[in-house]
């Protein structure tokens, strides 16, 4: 079993310990670091698929896109948490229940 | 090979711990600690521009933007935390096993890597792929860093007033 | 040439956010200009000027951006809908220091979505998807409401999961091609018909973008969204937004790079006919107002993916039909849900009734948006409609015609609902004292009225069948 595949091993499960992360959390900030953890799996998804196909320049050019993308998501998020914390005084997601679904 | 394996296997221990862990704080910790991990393969991949950005941004400026808000929000209270983190934790002592068992498997398995008829040509350097190649990817860029600048003032602006 | 739709706003929202008091005055007026400037230089702009580069300005901007004729299609639709929502926020949003910010805000989106639809590369229509996004979490999260807020958390995580799945799926086909342009991936493409990586990434890819255009089962984020989205947002959201960032990159992509398989023609069909019916019984159900028009929308997107899941160019021009009809008709029903939000103060159809005798211009318009939704001749969507049925027959999915035309009389029946509910019968208790919505309401929504009945009514003598 070669180098490729390996690491696709480890991100697929990556990426299913982010989904964990976000769907069994009653707590807003970790279901945020969840999806931390899904755009690290495509990181080094990204720079993966550079290595294979030997355009490294390309991939990490991708690579610093998607962090200032990363960031900028992260930023607006936290804002949303901290709106919501202002309200609920809590980050328990049993009490966001004012929509239906 | 052996220290790619080995590299592997710390990011997915780091990032169960980021999961599974009890207190918020840790999880953040966690997520720098696996940021710094993906750097380090990063790097060994060959991309070092990128591992170093990675290593400074996600490692350093979004943990402390977590905590700062972690520290700004009250987390649930201790003993709620704890009954959840039981309830969850039994159900994981079969993954390493699963893990070990899946990576012998695969490991007798003979699987090509994917076929790419790519030379190793082209432009070298990601500096000058993102200036020279995709331009549109840095306007991008530039609009999605005004998006955040907007929001952030847009939804914060008041609790800083109060 | 292209790159002006990007970069005039780009520029003048940096200019307009100098702190000259100046400015703010400016911005509203400015704002009107750019989108009817969009959508006339769209229709009337000669072909050859199209090509030409940016003159002075070409060393330092290489921005390769491309127009076909579907790309000129969404730019008008992205000109309309954002001329709507601009010129609504005078009167629907009160304050003066927060009309500036979101101002702002619908100029930033409006740069994101004609990034989307003049990008080559399938890289940068992930980069500029997601300046969409996050435009869309902070109009979902203006007014900063309970529930505003909450919504907004909904749409980030699971809209945040469709965004990986797509980039997931960019770096797979990334292995097989030197970039990640168009025409290079779909070389790529054909030169490897049927690897499995490849198929896989086809699969995530489609997952992806069906979770962020609201498609059932991935719908469960639609309906809070747009409910809880301010009046102007959800004008915008429900629009144009959606569409774009959904459905327009998927059929842009599957064109472009993928090209039809029999495999993911059955599963475009299976999943827009769910939606279609999955939608129309759940908005059969509601009693909000603006619930009820989300599930709507659920519904007529599974149209537009339906006609495009024939694999046939006339789906394909059905679906765009009705993608433009639908971003009109939509628009229309949720401005008229605005003046009813302000003039009775709730959104719940039981607490009114008969108020076309109140409000005669609102209740005129809605009834042409709720017919042109259900397909009644001789509005426009029965034109689309049509065209997507026929398209279905004549590639031999006939089942699949006959969900879409009882789709339709179920489309009616709950458009039919609303319309009696709120408007007609006799006058309900408490309702005596409101009055028809300002001129600022009514204008965009006579506007977009009247487009409907025109198109509707040319459409026999440009339709060539």
């Amino acid at each position: 079993m070669n180098l490729f595949w390996l690491y696709c091993l480890f991100i697929i499960l990556l990426f299913f310990s982010g989904l964990y992360c976000i769907f069994f959390t009653y707590n807003l900030i970790r279901a945020l670091i969840g999806f931390e953890l899904l755009i690290k799996a495509v990181t080094l998804l990204l720079v993966l698929a550079g290595n294979t196909n030997h355009q490294l320049a390309l991939a990490q050019g991708y690579v610093l896109t998607l962090i200032v993308i990363e960031v900028a998501i992260i930023a607006v998020a936290v804002g949303i948490v901290i709106g919501l914390h202002q309200h609920h005084q809590s980050l328990d997601t049993r009490q966001l229940r004012q929509l239906k679904g | 090979m052996r220290v790619d394996i080995f590299l592997l296997i710390i990011l997915m221990a780091a990032a169960i711990w980021t999961v599974m862990t009890r207190s918020l704080l840790r999880s953040a910790i966690g997520l720098a600690l696996s940021s710094v991990i993906l750097a380090m393969l990063m790097y060994r991949l060959g991309a070092k521009l990128a591992a170093v950005v990675e290593l400074s941004v996600c490692a350093g400026l979004i943990p402390v933007i977590f905590v700062s808000t972690i520290s700004l929000t009250e987390p649930l209270t201790h003993k709620e935390v704890l009954q959840q983190m039981k309830q969850r934790l039994r159900r994981f002592y079969a993954l390493p096993i699963m893990v070990i068992a899946l990576g012998i498997i695969l490991s007798l398995l003979r699987f090509p890597p994917p076929v790419t008829g790519i030379s190793a040509e082209g432009i070298k350097d990601a500096p000058s792929v993102l200036w020279n190649l995709r331009q549109i990817d840095l306007l991008g860029q530039v609009v999605i860093i005004l998006c955040g600048v907007f929001g952030v003032v847009i939804l914060l602006k008041e609790e800083f007033k109060q | 040439m292209p790159a002006l739709f990007i970069l005039i706003p780009l520029l003048s929202l940096m200019l307009l956010n100098l702190p000259f008091g100046l400015m703010r005055r400016l911005i509203y007026g400015w704002g009107i200009l750019l989108c009817l400037a969009q959508f006339f230089s769209v229709i009337y702009l000669p072909l050859g000027l199209w090509g030409r580069d940016l003159g002075v300005l070409a060393p330092f901007f290489k921005l390769d951006l491309g127009v076909d004729n579907f790309t000129r299609l969404m730019l008008i639709c992205i000109g309309i809908v954002s001329f709507t929502a601009i010129f609504l926020v005078r009167y629907l949003i009160l304050e003066e220091g927060k009309r500036f910010n979101f101002l702002s805000l619908l100029f930033l989106a409006l740069i994101g979505l004609n990034g989307v639809v003049l990008v080559e590369d399938i890289f940068s229509l992930y980069v500029f998807l997601e300046v969409v996004t996050v435009c869309s979490f902070i109009i979902i999260a203006f007014s900063r409401r309970p529930d505003a807020l909450e919504g907004a958390f909904k749409y980030v995580i699971l809209s945040g999961i469709g965004s990986m799945m797509l980039l997931a799926a960019i770096a797979l086909i990334f292995i097989f091609s030197g970039s990640t342009n168009f025409i290079e991936l779909s070389a790529a493409v054909k030169a490897l018909p049927h690897n499995w990586l490849m198929n896989f990434a086809l699969a995530l890819f489609l997952s992806g973008l069906l979770i962020k255009s609201g498609m059932v089962p991935f719908h469960g984020w639609l309906a809070d969204a747009y409910t809880a989205a301010g009046p102007v947002g959800s004008i915008f959201l429900a629009g144009i937004i959606t569409k774009t960032v959904g459905i327009y990159a998927l059929m842009r992509v599957v064109i472009a790079v993928f090209g039809f398989s029999a495999g993911l023609i059955q599963v475009l069909l299976f999943v827009g006919a769910l939606s279609i019916v999955v939608g129309a019984l759940l908005a059969l159900a509601q009693d909000d107002f603006k619930r009820m028009l989300a599930y709507s929308s659920i519904s007529q997107v599974g149209y537009i993916l339906l006609g495009f899941g024939c694999g046939s160019a006339f789906g394909f021009i059905a679906a765009c039909f009705h993608l433009f009809n639908h971003a009109i008709f939509k628009s229309l029903l949720f401005v008229n849900s605005a003046a009813l939000e302000q003039s009775t103060g709730s959104r719940d159809m039981r607490s009114m009734g008969g108020l076309a005798q109140k409000m005669p211009f609102t209740g005129i318009t809605s009834i042409i948006g709720a017919l042109s939704a259900a397909g009644l001749p001789p509005l426009a969507g029965f034109w689309s409609k049509l065209l997507i049925i026929l398209a279905l027959w004549f590639s031999g999915h006939f089942l699949y015609a006959a969900i879409a035309v009882i789709a339709s009389l179920l489309t009616l029946s709950y458009m039919l609902s609303m319309q009696r509910k709120v408007f007609f019968g006799e006058l309900a208790i408490g309702m005596e004292n409101i009055r028809e919505a300002r001129f600022g309401l009514l204008f965009p929504a006579i506007l977009l009225a009247l487009i409907i009945v025109l198109i509707g009514v040319s459409a026999p003598f440009w339709i060539k069948l």
